[in-house]
C-alpha cells in the first residue's frame, strides 16, 4: 500500500518533501484524471490540509492568493476590476465542481499551454512564491513555466502562493476564452488583457497574454508597445486589426491537434484579442483608478 | 490502510482503506451506497458529484484520506423519512430522468445551488448543473425541474381507469431513478465476486505473440488465470447478425482494430484494482493500417478477411423509374458530396455486469439493449443450449443502440462458467470508447433534379460508410439507407445505392436512426440549395413535394392512412414565418460594425424533414407480452421490452392497463429476464412502442375476453378490482368474482393474457422494391441560430420540433425522446467527432453540456397508425434525424456557408463563410 500524508502545516509538507519521493497533490483534478482506471501507486502528499495555504489578502506591495485557494474562492471574492481577466477565467474553469475543488497553484504547476489561469496572471505579472525547507523564493509567473507541463520548481518546494503587485491593481482587466461547447472544456485559444491609461484616456500601459497559442502561455510585447498612447476611438476602431495580426504571427506558435489547426489558433487569438481590447475599452475609463 | 472517518449523510462511519482511494470507489465499493454514480473517473461527467462540506465536488477525485470530519452527502440522504424531497418529487414530475444514471450528481449539483439560490433562473441553473453531463434528456426537463423545485407541489398522480394512453403518466420506474436506489449494470454485484480486467490491442492493426503467461499468473498473488482465445469453451465469434457474426472474443495472431481484446486476467477484486496490465506478456508487431474507406477499397489492399472481396462488406440499392433519364429531364439539378465521422454513443454508463454459475447453467446480469439476441450469443460461446443462460438486463444508463452488441458478457460468462465463482467488470470510460460500436462515418454523393414548377424528378445517391472492423450492424445500415435517401418525398426516378466498407477503425453498428441521419443530412441540405435555385421557400418547397396518404414511396409502397408528413410542415408553418422575420429584423439592426466580445452575429432559421421506418427493414421482429392475475388479485404484468431510459415500462404499462380495463396502479411489473418474460425483442429501431406496445395491447385485450368470459360480459362491460374480489359490471348487472375460488395454475396465477405482434413486412426485390416497413414515423425540425462570423462560433437559440407519432401514448415521455434527440442531433452537428486513438475519454471527446441545449418546442402531430396501439408510432430515433441538417441550413441561411463535413466545428464554418464571401 503507497503512503500518503495529508499534513495540517506547510513544514511538516516541507519536511515530507525533503525526505522522499513524494507527490504533491493539491485539488486532484489534473492528477486523478490522469489515473483514470488504476490503482494510485505513488507517495501522495495531499497539502489540502494546510489552511494557512488558502485565501486572499493584502499584503503590503502585493496581493497574495494562498495556493490552495480554489477558482471559486477567487471568482468570488471581491476583488478590484482590475483583476477581472482573473475572476473571469476562474468562472469558465470547468464546472462548479471543479472550480470548488481545483486550485491556482495546481493550474500553474501543471502548466499546460491552455491552462486558463495562465494568461490573466501574466498580465497581472504576478509572481510565484516557493517554498521549501531551505526558505522562501519568488519567480515571475513567466519565468515559473518554463514548457509544457514545465516548471522552474525544484525538488522539495512548493508553490504556497501567488503575488500579485498592487500597481496591477489599478486598471481594467478582461479574459476570453474560445472553446467549442459552453462549459468543461479545454481553451482552443484564450486571451487576457489588461490596461491601464492616463488622464488623457489614452493607454499608458497595456498588457496582452494569449493561452494555447504556444508552447506556454505568453504575453506579446510588440503589440503591447504599439498599444500605448491610443484613445477609446482608436481601439474601436476596426483598423487596429491588421496590426493585431502581425503580431500574433511574430509572437505565436501554435500546434494543430483535436481541438483546432494552427491557422484557426492563429485567426481565432487575434480576433479575440482585437474584441478584449473592445471590451476593455466599452468600459470606457480603460479603468482609471 | 489508515481509518477514516466522516459522516455520510449524517452518519459516523469510519473506513479503513488506501487513503488515497476515491472517495466515489469507497463509497460504492466499501458503504454500499451506489447511488452516486461513475461514468468517467475523470471529472469529466459529474455522474460523482457529492456534496463535501455542503459544496458540490466530484468523488472521483477525492482521496478518502483527506475526510477525516467531513461532512459528505449523496444522493441516498436527499429523501427524509422515506419520502422523497420537493426536488426528487419535481425531477420525477417533471420527466426529468430517462435512463436515470446522471440523475444523482444533478440531484446534488442542484441541491447545493437551491441552499443558497431557492428560486435559480435558467442561467443560474446551467451555471449550477454545468458540471454533470446528460446523454439522455437535453437537459430541458432537468433545468424545469429545478426551476419549479422551489413551489413544486406535488399534484396526484391520479390516473383514471381506461384513460392511462395520452396522459403524462410518471415513470412507473422513476422513484428508484432519484433515490439512488436503481440498480444499474455495476451496482449489484455480489461482493464475493472475482473482477476482470481485459487486455487490448493499443494498435490500429497488429500481430501479437502472448509468452509466459503462466509466469505472470505466478507472480502476481491474487490472479487466478489468464483466459485467451485457447480458453472459449464454444465458437470464438459473435455478432448482432447471426449470418455475419465475425468478432472473436479474444483475438487470435492478429487484432483488427485498437481496443480489439486479446485476453483477459481474472483476480481477487483487491490485487485486480492494483494490478497494472503493462506488465501482461504479449509483444506487439504493429501492421499498416486502414483507417479510411479510401485506402481500404484501394486496389492490392489487404483484405480484413478474405471472403469480403474488396473489403465490402455488404451493398443495398433501391431503383425505381429511370434515374438518368430523370435528372436529364430536370430543369434544375443540385449536387454535393458530404462527409461525417465516427460518433460515439457517449451514455453515461460504460458497461458492466456480473455473471454467476448457477449448476450447469449461467447467469448474466449487465445492462443491454437486448437480454435474448445476449442469451443465444452467449450460448454460442459457452457451447451451451441457450436455456443454460439466463440474461437478466440490470437498469441500463443509455444505449443508443451500442448495448445491443455484446460487451461485458462473454468475459463474464467465461469466466464465470470456468471458475464456477462469481465475476464482476466494468469497462473503464476509455475502455468503453475504444472498444464499443461507433456511428459509421460516411462518404456521401448525392444529385436531385427538379422541374421549373418546383417538382422533385429525380434523386441519385451513393453512400459508402465505414462500418470498421467487424460486422456488427453494418448490413442493417446498409439496407436501412437507400430507402430512406429520398427522405419523405415523392420521387418518381429514384437510385440509392450503398456500401458497407471494412478498415480498421472501430466497429461501427447501431447508433440512433442506422445510417439515416448522415443520409438525411445530404439529402435535407441539397434540398435547400435546390428550393433556392427554384426560386422556392425552403418550406413550401418541402409541403410541394411531401409523401402523403395514397402516394408510394421510393420503394413502391402506399399507405392509405398514417402519413402525417404535410402535418408536421404545416404545424412549423407560423413559426417558420415568425422565425423568418425575427431574423430578418436581427439581421437588418446588427450590421456587424457593432463589437461583440462573445456571441452575437447574424442570424438564421433552417428546416428540415425525416421519416423513419419502425422495426426491421424487411425482416420479422415480433414481440410478445404476458399478463396476469393471482389468486390473490396481483396483476402482473411480464415485460421484456429493455427500458434503456425511453420509458418502455411506463408506455407498456398505459396500454395494457387501458386493454384490459383495469387501473394503472394495480399492475406490477416482472421486468426483462430471459427466464420469466417472453421475448420482447430488441430495444431498437424505434420498435418498442410500437411493436411491444401492441402486444401489450393484445395481452390486455386477451385478459379482458378472458374475464368478460367469466360471466359472459359484453365487450363494454367494466371491470374492477379490489383485493381478490374482481367485479364484472355491464349494465345494470352486476358479477362478483372471488378470485381465490379460481383454480391457479403452478405460478400462483387464476388469469392469463398474451399477445404476440410481428408488424407485417414483405422483403424487397431486386431493385428494393417492396413493403420493408408496416409504418414510419415523420418529423421536421425547425433551427434558429446566430452565427460568430468572426470566430465560426454558433448559439443556437431554439429548435421547434414537429413530430408525427401516430399517438402520443405519453406526452411527457415523448417530449423526452424529442429534447434528447435534438440534443444528440446538435451535438453530431457542432462538435462531436471520434477519432481512434485521439479522442477517447470525455475530455477530448465532446458532447453537448447543460449549456449548448436551447429551448426545444415539441409539437405533437398524431396521425393515427392503423396497426399501432392506439395509433402509436415510434419517435425514438426520428428526433435526432433532422437537426443536422436544419443546424447546417440555418448557417447557410445567416451567412452563405455551404458546409459539407461534419462537426461544424468553428474552425470549418469560418472557413466555409470565407469561402462564401469569395464566391
Ligand atoms: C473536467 C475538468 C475540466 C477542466 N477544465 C479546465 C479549464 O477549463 N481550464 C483550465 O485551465 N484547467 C481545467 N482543468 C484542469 C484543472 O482543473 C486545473 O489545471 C486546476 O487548476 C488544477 O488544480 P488542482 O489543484 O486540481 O491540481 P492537482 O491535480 O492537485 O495538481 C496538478 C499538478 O500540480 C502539482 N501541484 C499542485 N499543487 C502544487 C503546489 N502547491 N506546489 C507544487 N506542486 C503542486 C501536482 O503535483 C500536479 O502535478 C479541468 C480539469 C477537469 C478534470
Ligand atoms: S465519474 Fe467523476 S466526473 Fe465522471
Ligand atoms: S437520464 Fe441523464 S444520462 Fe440518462
Amino acid at each position: 500500500m503507497p503512503a500518503y500524508a495529508c499534513p495540517k502545516t506547510l513544514d511538516e509538507a516541507l519536511d515530507h518533501l525533503a525526505s522522499g519521493a513524494w507527490t504533491v497533490v493539491a485539488g486532484g483534478t489534473d492528477f486523478y484524471p490522469a489515473r483514470t482506471g488504476r490503482a494510485i501507486g505513488e507517495q501522495m502528499l495531499d497539502i489540502t490540509g494546510i489552511n494557512p495555504l488558502r485565501g486572499i489578502t493584502k499584503d503590503g506591495g502585493y496581493w497574495r492568493l494562498g495556493g490552495l485557494t480554489p477558482w471559486s474562492a477567487i471568482e468570488g471574492a471581491g476583488l478590484p476590476a482590475a483583476f477581472d481577466g482573473l475572476k473571469c477565467a476562474a468562472g469558465q474553469i470547468g464546472s462548479v465542481q471543479i472550480q470548488n475543488t481545483a486550485t491556482i497553484a495546481g493550474n500553474l504547476c501543471n502548466a499546460s499551454p491552455a491552462a486558463d489561469g495562465v494568461p490573466p496572471l501574466l498580465t497581472l505579472e504576478a509572481e510565484v512564491e516557493l517554498s521549501s525547507r531551505g526558505g522562501t523564493r519568488t519567480l515571475p509567473v513567466a519565468e515559473f513555466i518554463t514548457g509544457n507541463r514545465k516548471t522552474a520548481i525544484e525538488p522539495g518546494e512548493l508553490l504556497t502562493a501567488v503575488l500579485i503587485p498592487v500597481e496591477s491593481a489599478t486598471g481594467i482587466g478582461c479574459f476570453l476564452k474560445l472553446g467549442v461547447r459552453e462549459y468543461m472544456v479545454i481553451s482552443m485559444v484564450s486571451v487576457a488583457a489588461w490596461i491601464q491609461s492616463a488622464a488623457d484616456g489614452r493607454i499608458e500601459n497595456a498588457r496582452i497574454a494569449v493561452g494555447a497559442c504556444s508552447e506556454i502561455p505568453r504575453r506579446l510585447p510588440g503589440l503591447e508597445q504599439s498599444l500605448a498612447g491610443l484613445t477609446v476611438d482608436d481601439a474601436l476602431d476596426p483598423a487596429l486589426a491588421g496590426g493585431i495580426e502581425a503580431a500574433c504571427l511574430a509572437d505565436l506558435s501554435p500546434i494543430g491537434d483535436v481541438r483546432a489547426t494552427a491557422a484557426y489558433r492563429l485567426h481565432a487569438a487575434a480576433e479575440l484579442i482585437g474584441r478584449a481590447i473592445r471590451q476593455c475599452a466599452k468600459n470606457g475609463s480603460w479603468g482609471r483608478p | 490502510m489508515t481509518k477514516t472517518a466522516f459522516t455520510l449523510n449524517g452518519h459516523t462511519m469510519t473506513v479503513s482503506t488506501g487513503p488515497a482511494t476515491r472517495l466515489s470507489d469507497v463509497l460504492r465499493r466499501r458503504l454500499g451506497a451506489t447511488g452516486t454514480k461513475v461514468g468517467c473517473d475523470a471529472g469529466d461527467c459529474g455522474a460523482c458529484t457529492v456534496l463535501i462540506d455542503g459544496q458540490p465536488v466530484c468523488a472521483c477525485m477525492v482521496p478518502v484520506g483527506r475526510l477525516d470530519g467531513r461532512h459528505v452527502e449523496t444522493v441516498e440522504g436527499l429523501a427524509e423519512d422515506g419520502t422523497l424531497n420537493r426536488l426528487q418529487r419535481s425531477f420525477l414530475h417533471h420527466g426529468a430522468a430517462q435512463c436515470g444514471i446522471c440523475i444523482p450528481g444533478m440531484l446534488m449539483a442542484a441541491t447545493a445551488l437551491l441552499r443558497s439560490n431557492p428560486a435559480p433562473s435558467e442561467e443560474e441553473v446551467r451555471q449550477g448543473l454545468s458540471g454533470v453531463l446528460c446523454r439522455c434528456t437535453g437537459y430541458r426537463k432537468i433545468i424545469r425541474a429545478v426551476m419549479e423545485a422551489h413551489r413544486f407541489e406535488a399534484p396526484e398522480n391520479a390516473v383514471q381507469k381506461g384513460h392511462a394512453v395520452g396522459g403524462r403518466v410518471r415513470r412507473v420506474d422513476g422513484a428508484p431513478k432519484v433515490t439512488g436506489a436503481d440498480i444499474f449494470g455495476d451496482d449489484g454485484a455480489p461482493a464475493e465476486c472475482l473482477a476482470v480486467k481485459v487486455v487490448r490491442c493499443p494498435h490500429h492493426r497488429a500481430r501479437f505473440a502472448l509468452g509466459g503467461v503462466d509466469r505472470f499468473v505466478e507472480a502476481h498473488p491474487g490472479v487466478v488465470r489468464v483466459f485467451t482465445a485457447a480458453d472459449i469453451p464454444g465458437e470464438n465469434r459473435f455478432g448482432v447478425i447471426p449470418a455475419f457474426a465475425d468478432q472473436p472474443v479474444f483475438a487470435q495472431g492478429a487484432c483488427r482494430f485498437r481496443g480489439e481484446a486479446v485476453a483477459m486476467v481474472v483476480g481477487e477484486s483487491q490485487a485486480m484494482a492494483e494490478l497494472a496490465l503493462d506488465e501482461f506478456p504479449v509483444t506487439w508487431e504493429p501492421l499498416p493500417a486502414l483507417m479510411t474507406v479510401a485506402e481500404a477499397t484501394a486496389p492490392g489492399a489487404p483484405l480484413l478477411f478474405e471472403d469480403r472481396e474488396g473489403n465490402i462488406l455488404t451493398r443495398g440499392l433501391v431503383r425505381r423509374g429511370e434515374v438518368d433519364a430523370g435528372l436529364a429531364a430536370a430543369d434544375t439539378v443540385v449536387e454535393g458530396a458530404f462527409e461525417t465521422p465516427f460518433v460515439e454513443h457517449a451514455y453515461i454508463e460504460p458497461e458492466a455486469g456480473y455473471a454467476v454459475r448457477v449448476g450447469e447453467r449461467v447467469e448474466v446480469h449487465a445492462c443491454t439493449q437486448s437480454p435474448y439476441m445476449d442469451r443465444t450469443e452467449v450460448a454460442r460461446i459457452l457451447g451451451i443450449d441457450d436455456e443454460a443462460v439466463r440474461i437478466v438486463p440490470t437498469s441500463t444508463g443509455g444505449g443508443f443502440g451500442s448495448k445491443l452488441d455484446l460487451s461485458v458478457q462473454p468475459f463474464l460468462a467465461v469466466a464465470a462458467w470456468a471458475l464456477k465463482r462469481p465475476v464482476r467488470m466494468a469497462y473503464s470510460r476509455p475502455e468503453s470508447m475504444i472498444s464499443t460500436t461507433k456511428r459509421h462515418p460516411s462518404s456521401i454523393r448525392i444529385r436531385i433534379g427538379a422541374g421549373k414548377d418546383g417538382r422533385l424528378k429525380a434523386l441519385d445517391y451513393l453512400g459508402v460508410f465505414n462500418t470498421g472492423a467487424y460486422a456488427s450492424w453494418g448490413p442493417t445500415v446498409a439496407n436501412r439507407v437507400p430507402v430512406h435517401a429520398s427522405g419523405p418525398y415523392v420521387i418518381a426516378d429514384y437510385r440509392a445505392r450503398s456500401e458497407a466498407v471494412h478498415t480498421n477503425g472501430p466497429p461501427a453498428g447501431a447508433f440512433r436512426g442506422f445510417g439515416v441521419p448522415q443520409t438525411a443530412l445530404a439529402q435535407e441540405v441539397m434540398f435547400d440549395e435546390l428550393a433556392e435555385k427554384l426560386g422556392l421557400d425552403a418550406l413550401e418547397f418541402r409541403l410541394l413535394n411531401a409523401l402523403d396518404n395514397g402516394l408510394p414511396t421510393v420503394t413502391g409502397q402506399v399507405f392509405e392512412t398514417g402519413v402525417g408528413f404535410r402535418q408536421c410542415l404545416e404545424a412549423l408553418k407560423p413559426h417558420w414565418r415568425r422565425a423568418l422575420a425575427d431574423a430578418e429584423r436581427h439581421n437588418a439592426a446588427d450590421d456587424g460594425a457593432r463589437p461583440r466580445p462573445r456571441g452575437g452575429g447574424p442570424r438564421g432559421v433552417g428546416i428540415a424533414g425525416m421519416w423513419y421506418g419502425c422495426g426491421n427493414t424487411s425482416l420479422p421482429n415480433p414481440s410478445t407480452i404476458k399478463v396476469g392475475i393471482t389468486a390473490g388479485g396481483k396483476v402482473v404484468l411480464f415485460q421484456g421490452a429493455v427500458d434503456i431510459g425511453q420509458g418502455s415500462n411506463t408506455v407498456i404499462t398505459q396500454i395494457c392497463a387501458d386493454g384490459v380495463g383495469l387501473p394503472m396502479e394495480r399492475f406490477e411489473l416482472v421486468l426483462g429476464d430471459t427466464d420469466l418474460t417472453p421475448d420482447a425483442g430488441k430495444t431498437s429501431a424505434s420498435r418498442q412502442t410500437f411493436v411491444s406496445g401492441k402486444a401489450a395491447l393484445l395481452a390486455g385485450q386477451d385478459l379482458r375476453r378472458n374475464i368478460l368470459a367469466l360471466s359472459n360480459a359484453s365487450g363494454s362491460a367494466d371491470i374492477g378490482l379490489a383485493g381478490r374480489r374482481l367485479t364484472i359490471r355491464d349494465g345494470d348487472g352486476e358479477r362478483i368474482i372471488d378470485l381465490g375460488d379460481l383454480e391457479a395454475d403452478g405460478g400462483g396465477f387464476v388469469l392469463w393474457g398474451e399477445g404476440t405482434f410481428d408488424p407485417p413486412t414483405q422483403p424487397l426485390d431486386e431493385n428494393g422494391q417492396g413493403e420493408p416497413y408496416a409504418t414510419f414515423g415523420f418529423g421536421a425540425h425547425m433551427v434558429e441560430l446566430e452565427v460568430d462570423t468572426g470566430l465560426g462560433r454558433v448559439k443556437v437559440l431554439k429548435v421547434t420540433a414537429a413530430h408525427d407519432v401516430g399517438r402520443a401514448i405519453n406526452p411527457t415521455l415523448v417530449e423526452g425522446q424529442v429534447e434528447g434527440g435534438v440534443a444528440q442531433g446538435l451535438g453530431m452537428a457542432l462538435m462531436e467527432e471520434y477519432l481512434p486513438g485521439r479522442s477517447e475519454n470525455l475530455h477530448d471527446y465532446l458532447i453537448p453540456t447543460i449549456g449548448d441545449v436551447p429551448e426545444v418546442e415539441t409539437i405533437l402531430i398524431e396521425e393515427a397508425d392503423p396497426l399501432g396501439p392506439y395509433g402509436a408510432k415510434g419517435v425514438g430515433e426520428q428526433a435526432l434525424i433532422p437537426t443536422a441538417p436544419a443546424v447546417l441550413n440555418a448557417i447557410r441561411h445567416a451567412t452563405g456557408a455551404r458546409l459539407r463535413v461534419l462537426p461544424a466545428t468553428p474552425e470549418r464554418i469560418l472557413r466555409a463563410i470565407q469561402e462564401a464571401g469569395k464566391g
